[in-house]
């Protein structure tokens, strides 16, 4: 019998730089999508505090703790990056393979996304461990700080291509403006 | 002729002729430092135009630069910066621009007024599109377009700021000062290369120093700021809703691969303040449009910034003080003074030069420039030879951001000019010359105070120092038009002078909308800018009313032309939308399926193999493989959404048409859901993997109507249900084996075997594939023995690969879009081609699926008698008499008999196709009262494709009706 090889969404695009800015993939191991069910928010909060030491954060937040990560994801969803046990609290879907997911970092790196992204990600406006559902380009897209200079880029796996292509096209523009800015 | 010598110089071509100039200055100063007056023909009498302004405002050069594809027409010789190798090119001349044949306009002109065209071209009137539009476009235009693709990058861009001042003049640099220093985010926009506005082009002192040198100072401690972005060549364009602003910004510097042109920024700012200067307007006198007559704020420009003169012996005529600067300015440059001329009466000047007062010019002469004006006075009339005439009506302040929110600005008697009405646009204040406040020292007064206010309504503390200014009182006598022989231009970029406004007037045009449409007046690509005031004042002199009444047009965005390739800036070529692209993409496309776009999916319309010339063959073989052995086929693009809960039936119930509680955990069933209106919304399978799990899906064109639908029904129609939904679309790839070998297929990747008793047609559940989780749902779309098999996405290319190679051991093959169809219409399956938003279940044949026992979306509205009556058109299928002859979808049904028009059509078309396993093209449509028609022959027309067949009405399924093969 063979092996279903694993391929993951950035598989041949990335990574890429130009300037002072790198993309690169952030490959996802395991992801679930997390929907408390109607007075299970509290419940939800201290299962996951339990199980993998974060709970729930507020809208627009991302908390984390080593691998394990807990990112507000939408109308009351979350997002956990690590293996939990909800049974009966809460809608749990695998969302491991749905995801692309890429880190676009470095010095610049806010040039870059405000040619694509319609949000005010300036640090003292979104720092690090600020969220948020929004749009780059024409693709709804999950975005949050990491680093002062570090931001994940979620998108569909299917649209993974595109988000390289509009983040690349962004990238070499931004290099090329140098200092015209 | 050049005032100093610049340290370096660099060469660029105006038609071809090499010329100097420096680096960085417009190319209006630099054609002007090398003696060109002639640099543009107008829009429509082709007459020979110069230079006007110093600004964006420009009306008259308007130049095309680059070639081929980089060729960009309409710039303004005025704003565009001298670079090495730049090429400039007048327009709309031919052969040249000094021998120009179109400008027999002119000498015709008597005939070509306002309303001309429209009065005159009017029979036959089949001509006017065919005959005289064409030809009148090609006698009167601006630059032209190469017609090639742009190949030039653009940029879109966001940015953000507490603050955003606009204009760079004295009362922004102080408003950006006063704001920053307070400490908020502070974006400062200029369009010039510059920041500084007016002060980088007068002779002043602020704080008893040059004024060029506070602009210095100031502009460091502004960079210094953390809290402060300086945007030079970058004009606001637009103010709209929630504080945003559209700008265009200029990218400085050379060409280089990869660099935007170009960038269109929106800007969104909590508070703005709107310091964008003033505009001079012209004085409408006979012939005021020769090369070498310019606004006289442009000379001072071109003579204390540039260092350019733009004639050898220069002439003023004014109507206030300001412009009397000019001849200061003029005379400390070593410039000589020909004349300076008032049309005040009672006015003290002193001067060097000859000075009339109560004067006003009433001729000129020169045909490619300026030589002798004529002027009248109290004293006589008399002629001067000059080459530039510096005139000054007066100033117009920049109110134009302020009336973009349907805002009208008001009139203020004492300055002849419109002001903003405070409050226009939510957020913004004004100051400074936009807002009527001439003199330097209240520029600067009026910019530190509204700052003050904004940052304190920003919760900031916040201190108003301003220096000490110039703050000479601004005394104007308004002079709008001047009598005499001879045509007085107004809107000079659209060619209308005052006669045409007259006209308007007479012939009742008399409301300046409609002088406007009349007389074109205000349409050029510069809105109007600097003959706005002037028209209406001319306008209002000719109806009888005052300024006031008559009002001016509306003022719209954008400020200045923006470029379509700006504002569309990354949409080009892959930019124009995503792709989304399945797992098995590359492989399909390696085995040279041309792919098709479904939304935004990207699928396989077929798997050519060697030999085959067409689609058809390759269609027809992988329809074989399904009928006759095993087909494979990507179905990961169908939305697939994850329902989860103690209410999750409840939810469905309500969504679906038919019921669906009381279906069996490990089984799937078909479902219809409605829209609210009674029609059909979409169709899919949901299967029920545990008590409160479910799995829908969907069409691929619906997943996302659907996921929001259901999301607002349990946001506001069911938020009792204890339900959640989440798309999994992208978690699983998807794919049909359907054919009578499928199962010997599956058992051969299976962990475990299946058989017919534990996976019955529409069972589902959990199964492992080489060790990997996988869900396997037996359903099917093409009639035949079929199963969905889905794993984890990141696996689905290798499953993929898998499955062809076990198929195509076993006689099969991957089969695409082509084929899926073929196969779905041989079984009267219904797509979005059927369910296209205007049929309900009565009209596709699945009334009864309606159930009765509970309520669901659109159950009463599917109700109404209308909806379900039996002359409606109905879903039938079609069988050509001929099997050999081609039906086509869109085609229309007819009696057999009936003339093939409008009042006899029965119905249309919706899906075709060629079935290779019954030999005979077939057909769905839609027929008025269809069922009872089966068996009746029917005239099938396509009027746009020609085709005029026969067919026989039919069930639509045409394929083993009994379903004994999917159960096999």
């Amino acid at each position: 019998m063979v092996n279903l090889l694993a391929v993951p969404p950035g598989a041949g695009i990335l990574p890429r730089s130009a300037g002072g800015v790198a993309l690169t993939e952030v490959v996802v191991d395991i992801a679930l999508s997390v929907m408390p069910f109607a007075g299970q928010h509290d419940a939800v909060a201290a299962a996951l505090r339990d199980q993998i030491g974060v709970g729930l954060p507020l809208a627009n937040r991302w908390v984390g703790r080593g691998e394990a990560r807990v990112q507000w994801f939408g109308h009351g969803t979350w997002l956990v990056t690590g293996a939990v046990a909800l049974e009966g609290l809460a809608a749990v879907t695998d969302q491991s393979d749905a995801w692309g997911v890429v880190r676009v970092a470095g010095a610049g790196v806010e040039d870059v996304l405000a040619r694509l992204v319609p949000m005010d990600l300036r640090l003292a406006r979104f720092d690090v461990g600020a969220a948020a559902r929004t749009m780059l380009g024409h693709m709804s897209v999950a975005v949050a700080r990491v680093d002062t200079q570090a931001f994940d880029v979620m998108v569909m796996r299917s649209m993974a291509a595109t988000l390289v292509h509009d983040l690349d096209g962004a990238m070499r523009g931004v290099a090329a403006r140098g200092s015209n800015f | 002729m050049r005032l100093r010598d610049p340290a370096n110089t660099v060469s660029f071509t105006f038609d071809g002729q090499r010329l100097g100039g420096v680096a960085g200055e417009p190319v209006a100063a630099a054609l002007l430092a090398n003696g060109i007056k002639l640099v543009a023909r107008s829009f429509k009498y082709h007459r020979p135009r110069g230079i006007m302004s110093a600004g964006s405002e420009e009306q008259n050069a308007l130049v095309t630069i680059g070639r081929g594809a980089q060729t960009e027409p309409n710039v303004r010789a005025t704003t565009l910066e001298v670079s090495d190798g730049l090429e400039v090119f007048s327009q709309n001349a031919w052969p040249s621009l000094k021998h120009d044949l179109m400008a027999v306009n002119d000498l015709i002109s008597p005939f070509l007024g306002a309303g001309f065209y429209y009065k005159t071209f009017m029979w036959p009137r089949a001509f006017w599109e065919k005959v005289y539009e064409p030809i009148i476009r090609r006698a009167a235009g601006l630059g032209g377009l190469s017609g090639l693709r742009n190949e030039d990058r653009y940029e879109k861009a966001f940015a953000f700021c507490d603050v955003l001042v606009i204009g760079a003049g004295p009362a922004g640099v102080m408003a950006a000062l006063t704001a920053g220093r307070a400490g908020a985010d502070v974006i400062l926009a200029d369009e010039d290369t510059a920041m500084g506005g007016r002060l980088l082009r007068e002779v002043e002192q602020i704080d008893g120093r040059p004024a060029v040198d506070w602009v210095a100072d100031a502009l460091g401690e502004l960079q210094a700021m953390e809290n402060v972005r300086l945007m030079t060549r970058t004009t606001v364009t637009g103010a709209y809703d929630q504080g945003t602003f559209g700008a265009l910004e200029r990218v400085a510097g050379p060409r280089a691969p990869d660099k935007p042109l170009e960038c269109f920024w929106r800007i969104v700012a909590q508070r703005s303040i709107l310091c964008a200067g003033a505009l001079e307007r012209p004085i409408a006198f006979p012939n005021n449009d020769r090369p070498g007559i310019m606004m006289a704020s442009a000379v001072r420009a071109y003579v204390n910034r540039w260092g350019v003169a733009p004639g050898k012996s220069v002439t003023v005529f004014a109507n206030n003080d300001d412009a009397h600067r000019t001849a200061r300015d003029l005379v400390a440059a070593g410039v000589k003074v020909a004349a300076v001329i008032d049309s005040r009466e009672e006015v003290a000047i002193a001067g060097d030069y000859p000075i009339f007062v109560g004067g006003q010019v009433t001729a000129t002469k020169g045909r490619y420039a300026l030589e002798t004006i004529t002027v009248s006075h109290a004293g006589g009339v008399r002629e001067i030879r000059t080459d530039c005439l510096a005139m000054s009506g007066g100033w117009n302040p920049t109110v134009h951001l302020t009336c973009h929110m349907n805002g009208r600005p008001a009139w203020r008697e004492d300055i002849a000019s419109f002001v903003p009405t405070p409050d226009s646009i939510p957020g913004m204040v004004t100051a400074g010359a936009c807002n009527g406040s001439f003199s330097t020292a209240a520029c600067l007064a009026e910019g530190a105070a509204v700052a003050v206010q904004v940052a304190r309504g920003l919760g900031r503390q916040a201190e108003a120092a301003v220096p000490v200014a110039d703050d000479s009182a601004y005394v104007i006598t308004p002079l709008w038009a001047v009598p005499g022989k001879g045509r007085k231009w107004i809107d000079f970029q659209n060619d209308v002078h005052v006669k045409d406004i007259k006209l308007a007037a007479q012939e009742n045009f008399r409301s300046v909308e409609h002088m406007k449409r009349y007389t074109t007046q205000g349409m050029a690509p510069d809105q109007g800018k600097s003959s706005n005031v002037v028209a209406l004042a001319v306008l209002a002199d000719a109806t009888g009313r005052g300024i006031p009444q008559t009002g001016t047009t509306t003022f719209r965005p954008p400020y200045v032309p923006v470029s379509i390739a700006a504002m569309g800036a990354g949409s080009q070529g892959k930019g124009f939308a995503p792709e989304r692209l399945t797992t098995s993409h590359q492989v399909s496309v390696a085995r040279g399926a041309p792919m098709i776009e479904a939304g935004l999916w990207y699928r396989p319309s077929y798997f050519p193999l060697p030999g085959e010339t067409t689609w058809r063959q390759s269609c027809d073989r992988e329809v074989g493989f399904v009928r006759n052995a095993v087909g494979v086929c990507d179905v990961s693009t169908l939305g697939k959404i994850d329902i989860q809960g103690p209410d999750a039936a409840a939810l469905l119930d309500f969504v679906y048409a038919n019921m669906f509680s009381t279906l069996r955990v490990g089984r799937v069933r078909y479902g219809l859901m409605l829209r609210e209106d009674g029609h059909v919304l979409d169709d899919g399978t949901t299967a029920r993997l545990a008590e409160g799990h479910f799995v829908m899906t969907t069409t691929t064109a619906a997943a996302g109507l659907v996921m929001r639908h259901l999301a607002f029904v349990l946001q506001a129609l069911r938020p009792d249900l204890d339900a959640r939904v989440m798309s999994v679309t992208e978690q699983w790839a998807q794919f049909a084996v359907a054919g009578p070998r499928a199962r010997e297929l599956l058992n051969s990747i299976l962990d475990q075997e299946i058989g017919n008793d534990t996976w019955p047609f529409m069972a589902c559940g959990a199964v492992s594939v080489a060790g990997v989780q996988g869900r396997l749902f037996r359903v099917s779309f093409s009639g035949e023995h079929a199963y969905e098999i889905a794993v984890p996405a990141r696996r689905g290319e290798s499953l993929f690969r898998m499955l062809v190679t076990q198929a195509e051991m076993l006689g099969g093959g991957p089969y695409g879009m082509e084929a899926l169809n073929v196969l779905r219409i041989e079984k009267g399956f219904i797509t979005h081609a059927e369910i296209h938003g205007r049929t309900t279940a009565f009209d596709i044949g699945m009334d009864r699926m309606v159930s009765l026992k509970k309520d669901c979306i659109g159950q009463a509205a599917s109700r109404r008698p209308g909806l379900r009556d039996d002359s409606r058109a109905q879903l039938v299928g079609l069988r050509p008499l001929d099997a050999a002859e081609a039906l086509t979808a869109g085609a229309h049904l007819f009696a057999k008999d009936a003339k093939a028009v409008r009042v006899n059509d029965l119905g249309y078309v919706t899906s075709v196709c060629y079935s290779p396993t019954l030999q005979t093209y077939l057909g769905m449509a839609f027929l008025r009262g269809g069922p009872a028609r089966l068996g009746e022959v029917i005239r099938v027309v396509d009027h746009l494709r020609g085709i005029d067949a026969v067919a026989e009405v039919c069930d639509p399924v045409f394929l083993d009706p009994e379903g004994g093969r999917a159960r096999g």
